[in-house]
Parts: structure tokens; sequence; C-alpha cells
């Protein structure tokens, strides 16, 4: 089973413990700056939104990489080494999501990798904006709360009433 | 480690910036952020200088734990002389300024002296320069911020600033950080702008290590789960923020009302967090949008509020539309209970006015509210005011006077004054409801006793969050007390203050004592820091903090004198409510207080109290 990180924005408050837990578990410090996940604070629109890579199948990252630096793991995962890394940051130009970022300290781009598969922003995040799912079910929150919205859910009574007999059916 | 052992020293009046080392020592016994840097003041600064003066240092200092994973790991105080109480000043703030300060490798910034022109101080990482500031000066906070960021093309930095109040000397000027957090009190923002300095912008790229990660996230997640099970802090702060307090005090017969006259106000309900959350009649929508954490709190008690864009404050001033820090308890108490205004949706703009132009809310409600009670005596006419109809319930008079405040124009030069000043100049002293010169907040000394001793004790003047006995009194936290009672108030006080100087001193949240106790903290910083930091130290070292601020005050001129309350609350009883028929008890908990203190009779720690702390 693949999984992923799945963000909800909507749950967010702009606690950045996301950015401290990455940061320890990948520079054993405390230090936003090098977190892989950021929290955007649009604060005139009363929204916080943590962002990181969504490790895409086909990666701009690793097809821009002229040494061939970024592969892909067992579990999906773009994984940058370091030691093949040579800091030329063509990644960082490749990725349209800005989530591949260049490290002066050490002159290798760093990038999630999902923790090897224990991503410590998901278990640090205090409101479940931040969760680690898989693939295949990372949407059907958002579906269930968007289907309960829908005009069917309020009006369905069971499986035996005869379609087109209710008042204000979808349609569809 | 924890500390980043660092301080950056800026002289204004020669332009010169040093990096030193932390004294260590004093770390050991301070710990950090208010007890550390108040170390620093007591020993760099003469007790008696002007506030206003070269002579006077402000210094901005971050604890141990500040930008760490801890919860709410993310304060830092200013602590300077204050200009409002001539005592020692030490004002908090969230928000995620003192992170990004502690991530430039600063523990503390000592800004000494006067700059001979307007500047901002620039911390990107170990570089530090003083800028020319005059293109900002004159200008708002929420200017101010996105001018630098701009200027410095970077989103990310993080701005603590004056606004036009610092500048102009009002005396309870706030500094302002990432827009609408803020070192509030004890106008800590008229120092800076005494200074010429502006603003303070930092962008850190440094990491903060602490001594032992593995033990330090064991700590401090075993503190996080203290925090989301309990009710205050894992379900009543992040759901309704410090506003749930509201109807809750009011119902106690406990919350200060038109300028404390009465002790329950009508109109509770109608600015309560229930009422934020409610949708207007007006446009159907909340005043409130979001909660909000500030750096690592795990609890998110801030308030994103959005104002009704036809409410008569905003009309034609699309500027204010937008959303903004809203409505916490002290400021709807201060502008709303105590002037006799129910209007949230004024309230929240006048809230968004005092983060625009950085006015510190509780002294200026209180200060109208005691203009207000002035005005309705006859003692202020309408020629005085500047045509301002000054009554209780008035939002159009409070509106405006926020407006003229900041900027000094008119009657709002007097409101500047704070309370003390403005009703010593109308030959009533004792309507102003200060204690050394600085206005109480929303507690009522006769429905919640401990918080008249709070109030007449504190170093900083009154203020809550010295020794918040409310949570023992009113909520049972850590056990409860009667808050009619005046009998064990004395050690319960001590007790708050000096476990809240240590948690002020280590970089995280009071509001986290909720539910945690020093057996919570103490792990976490004992896992951050060199030394051994137990409970039994940690309460050790808010007690030597307590007496050093003390020491301060009384080389200022502080007497037991000064450890009093306004005749109101000694004299007049509460008129309703539980508390109705009494007034503080005060003096009947001073002299043991000071016993427990081990302090002389005349409210002066003895030779044999500060060896034994070694102050």
């Amino acid at each position: 089973m693949l999984k992923a990180l799945v963000i909800d924005a909507g749950n967010c408050t702009g606690c950045k413990q996301c950015e401290m837990a990455c940061s320890l578990e990948n520079e054993g410090e405390f230090n936003a700056a090098k977190s892989r996940i950021r929290v955007f604070d649009f604060h005139t629109e009363a929204r916080f939104v943590p962002y990181t890579c969504t490790q895409c199948d086909e990666a701009w990252c690793q097809q821009a990489c002229p040494v061939n630096a970024i592969t892909t793991d067992s579990l999906g995962v773009k994984v940058v080494h370091d030691n093949l890394c040579v800091g030329c940051k063509v990644c960082t130009i490749a990725c349209p999501f800005g989530t591949v970022n260049y490290n002066a300290s050490t002159g290798k781009v760093i990038k999630c990798d999902l923790c090897g598969g224990k991503p410590a922003c998901a278990d640090a995040c205090p409101t479940g904006a931040i969760t680690y799912q898989d693939v295949e079910q990372g949407g059907f929150d958002k579906m269930k709360v968007w289907a309960t919205q829908s005009a069917n859910a309020a009006t369905y009574d069971g499986p035996n009433v005869p379609k087109g007999s209710q008042a204000s059916g979808t349609g569809h | 480690m924890g500390w980043t052992g660092k301080v950056l020293r800026v002289n204004l009046t020669n332009g010169t910036i040093q990096s030193e080392p932390l004294n260590m020592g004093w770390a050991q016994n301070y710990l950090g952020q208010r007890g550390l840097a108040s170390k620093y003041l007591v020993e760099e600064v003469d007790a008696k200088c002007d506030p206003l003066g070269p002579d006077n240092k402000l210094i901005f200092a971050t604890g141990p734990l500040t930008g760490t994973c801890a919860s709410t790991g993310g304060r830092y105080s200013v602590i300077t002389k204050g200009p409002l109480t001539n005592a020692i000043a030490c004002s908090n703030s969230g928000g995620y300024f003192g992170a990004e300060l502690k991530f430039a490798g600063w523990d503390m910034v000592i800004l000494e002296g006067r700059s001979p022109k307007p500047v901002y101080l620039c911390i990107i990482d170990d570089k530090a320069e003083l800028l020319d500031a005059s293109e900002i000066w004159g200008t708002s906070v929420w200017n101010a911020d996105e001018w630098i960021k701009s200027k410095h093309q970077d989103p990310m930095m993080h701005v603590a600033t004056i606004g036009v109040a610092g500048e102009n000397g009002v005396l309870y000027s706030a500094i302002v950080n990432d827009l609408h957090r803020a070192a509030g009190r004890s106008g800590v923002g008229t120092v800076l702008g005494s200074k010429n300095v502006k603003a303070l912008a930092v962008r850190g790229t440094n990491g903060v290590k602490v001594k032992d990660p593995r033990a330090f996230l064991k700590a401090t997640s075993d503190g996080k789960k203290v925090l989301a099970e309990n009710a205050v802090t894992g379900s009543g702060l992040p759901t309704y923020g410090t506003q749930v307090l509201m109807n809750a005090i009011n119902e106690a017969g406990a919350l200060p009302t038109r300028n404390s006259r009465e002790v329950q106000f009508e109109g509770a309900h109608d600015i309560s967090a229930e009422a934020m959350a409610t949708p207007r009649s007006s446009d159907g929508q909340k005043n409130l949008q979001t909660n909000q954490a500030c750096f690592a709190c795990t609890i998110a008690c801030g308030r994103i509020s959005k104002i009704d864009e036809k409410h008569f404050t905003v009309v034609n001033k699309p500027q204010y539309w937008h959303s903004s820090g809203g409505l916490e308890f002290e400021a709807a108490w201060a502008m709303g209970s105590n002037t006799g205004i129910n209007d949230l949706e004024a309230l929240t703009y006048v809230n968004f006015i005092c983060n625009e132009q950085g006015l510190d809310p509780i002294s200026f409600g209180a200060t109208v509210s005691a203009a207000m009670e002035l005005y309705e005596l006859g003692l202020l006419t309408k020629e005085q005011t500047g045509g301002i109809d000054l009554k209780f319930g008035s939002a159009e008079a409070l509106a405006k006077c926020v407006e003229l405040t900041g900027k000094a124009e008119g009657f709002g030069k007097e409101l500047g004054l704070g309370s003390a000043r403005l009703c010593a100049k109308y030959g009533r002293p004792d309507l102003s409801m200060t204690v050394k010169g600085q206005e109480f907040p929303a507690y009522d000394a006769r429905g919640i006793q401990g918080m008249g001793l709070t109030y007449a004790t504190s170093n900083r003047g009154a203020c809550h969050l010295r020794s918040y006995t409310v949570a023992s009194e009113m909520l049972g936290i850590p056990e409860k007390t009667d808050p009619l009672t005046t009998d064990g108030k004395p050690a319960l006080v001590k007790a708050f203050q000096d476990a809240t100087a240590a948690v002020d001193s280590s970089g995280l949240c009071v509001f986290t004592t909720f539910a945690w106790t020093l057996n919570d903290i103490a792990p976490q910083v004992d896992a951050a820091c060199e030394g051994d930091w137990s409970p039994e130290k940690m309460l050790e070292v808010g007690e030597r903090i307590w007496n050093m601020e003390r020491m301060f005050n009384h080389r200022a001129g502080f007497t037991a004198k000064d450890d009093n309350l306004p005749p109101r609350l000694l004299k007049e009883a509460a008129a309703s409510g539980p508390a109705k028929g009494l007034v503080s008890g005060l003096d009947k908990m001073l002299p043991e207080y000071y016993q427990v203190r081990g302090w002389t009779a005349d409210g002066i720690p003895t030779s044999e109290t500060l060896s034994r702390l070694s102050v």
C-alpha cells in the first residue's frame, strides 16, 4: 500500500509543530528554515496552509537531475542522495511546486522523503491537519464532506424508495 | 544548550553592535527571558533613571525553550524600566518573532543609549545592522511590517515594531510583532520609541539545539498530551479563546464595569466568545473567522476576526475589512464592559486600531473608562474632549478616542497619559483604577479576593499575569479556593508569583499552567538545558526573580505604600452578584504576604531572604 501525506489546511492553526518535527528529524536541531514542510500564513484571509512535496509519480526534479541523484524508493518516495548531489539546483527549478530547496550549509538540495515511511510532521501535528494515509483513499474524507452537502444525501431515504419519487432529486 | 549562548549588544548612541557570550552563571540562577534579562537590567541600569532617557536600556529576551517543539515554546519578553509605572517592566509576547530571534542565534538583544535618528535593527543570522527608518517613522505597525519585508524582499522575516503611539510618547505603547501579537503592557513600546528605534526585523536560519533530544521529545510529547486532555487547554481555549471567561467572570460578579462602579455588566453576553461565534444578524457572518496558534503552541487560543463591512466604524475603510487579530478577553473587557459598551463589532475595530497604532488595549480601555466617569461627573467637559460626547456606553466615543490616542491628537493626547495621570490632572486621582500607575485588568478584587493582593504586589504595576489566582479561585486549578475570602491567599499569591516567574523565564506561555505544573515543565527544561532543573529549582529561581524585581523597585523609590488598591475597591462594596456587600480585604492579606515572603513589615526583603536566594 502506498501512503502519502494528506493536508487538510482547514484544520491548521499555524503552530509550526510540523516544521519543528521535520527539522529535528532531518537536521538534528529545531530550525524552521531547514524544514521540508512549510506553513504559510495568509493573515488577512484567516488561513494557514502547510505545504510540502507530493512525491509526483512523474517527478520533474528526478528527470531534471543531471547526475541521477534522485531515485524512487519502494514507497514511491523521491529520495535525494547526498553523495551524488552536486548542488546544481536544476531540480529546484524543475519542481513546479517549489518543494525542493537548496541548503546552503551543505551544498545539497533537501526535500521531503516521508522520513522513510514514518513522517515526523504527521506525528507532530496536534490538529490532524497533516495525516499519513493510503494514497488511494486520500480524498475520501473530503468526498464524504461534499457528499453530505449534496441534495441526495439529505433526501435519500434508503434503497427501497423508487427513483424519481423525491421532489428534490439530484437529477443525475 | 537550549540557550544559544549569545547576546547582541547594540549601542544606539554610537551605532556600535557587538556579540558577547551569555553569562552562563546567571543563566543557572535566572534561567532565561524574564528572569535572566531582568538580571542584566538590574546589573546595568540605575533604578532611578528616567525610563525615557538614554540611560534606560531595553532588552528583547527569549527563553531556553523558545524556538523548540515544546508546546508554546515561542515566547519572548521585553524588559526595561517602564514609563507608565517607573517600576521594572517585563512584557511578554507570542507570535513567531521570538522563535525567529532564537533561530538567528540570539538569546537576547540589549538596546542601550539613544539613536540620533530613527532606525530599525535588522538581524539576519549573525549579521546585525542599524538601518534608516525615516520612511516608516510616523507610520503604522502594519505599514512598517509590510515595508520592511518588501525592502528586504523577504516575506519570511518577522518584525516587532512600534506604531505611531510609541513615537508619540503614549505612555502605554506596545511593541507589536507579526501584526497582532504584542508585548503590550507597561509602555515598553514607549521606551523603544524614546530610543528612536522603530522596529526589530529578524530572519534566522540557524538551529536551536537541546541537551538531550530524545529526552526532550519524550518530555515535550508527554506535556502536549496533558494539554490536549485538559478541559481548558484542550477544549475551552482553542474553541472560545480567552473570551471563554467573559460570561463566567460576569456571573461570578467579578467583571469590573463602568470604571469598577459595578461588578457585573448587563451587556457581557453581547461581547462574549459565544457572540463572536454566532452569525451576525447584519450580514449572517461570524465575527470569529478562525483560531490561530502562536509558534509551537498546541493550544491555539488566538482569535482571528473580521468586522462587518457595513458597521459604522469601518464604512468606506476597506483597510479594515480583512481578517486580523480579534478580541481577547482582556481587550473585550477593558474596552467593553469597563466602558459599558456592548457593540462587538466596534470593540473589534478598536482592537484592530490598538494593534495598528501599537496601544495596550487594557490601559487604553481603562483610561477611556476613567475619562468617561470624569465626564459624567462634569470634571471633563465636552470642550475639553474636543467635542466627544464621552458617555459610558458610547461606541462612537470610544472609536473616536482610539483614532486620536495613538496619534496624540486633541483629547487623544490626554488619554495617552494613562488613567493615573489623567485622573490626577482633573482632580480625582481616586477614580484611577491603577496600582503603581498601571491600569488593572479584567478581574474585580472584590469578587476574586486573591486578585486584589495580586494587583497590589505585582512588580510591574497592576497585572493579572504575575499571579493568576483566578485559576484557583474560579477554576479550581491546581485546587479550588473560595474567591470571596482572604484566607490562605497570601501563600497562594506567593506560590503563583514564583511559579509564573519561572514559567515566563523558560520561553513557555503561562496559559500552559491551566494544565501544567512545574512537574510537567521542569523535565522539558531539564532535557533542553545544562544544569539540574528540578521543579524545586524552578520554584527557587522564580522566588529569586520576584525578590530581585522587588529590590529594583525598592531602589527606584517604591515603598509598602505603593502596594495598594484604588479606594473604590477598599471602601465601596460590590453592589450585586456573589460578592455583594464585599470590599477587597487587602489589609488582611498584605501583612501576612510580607511575612510569607520573608520581608519586613515595611515590605522590604530581609537580608536573610536575599542571602538565602543569593540575590
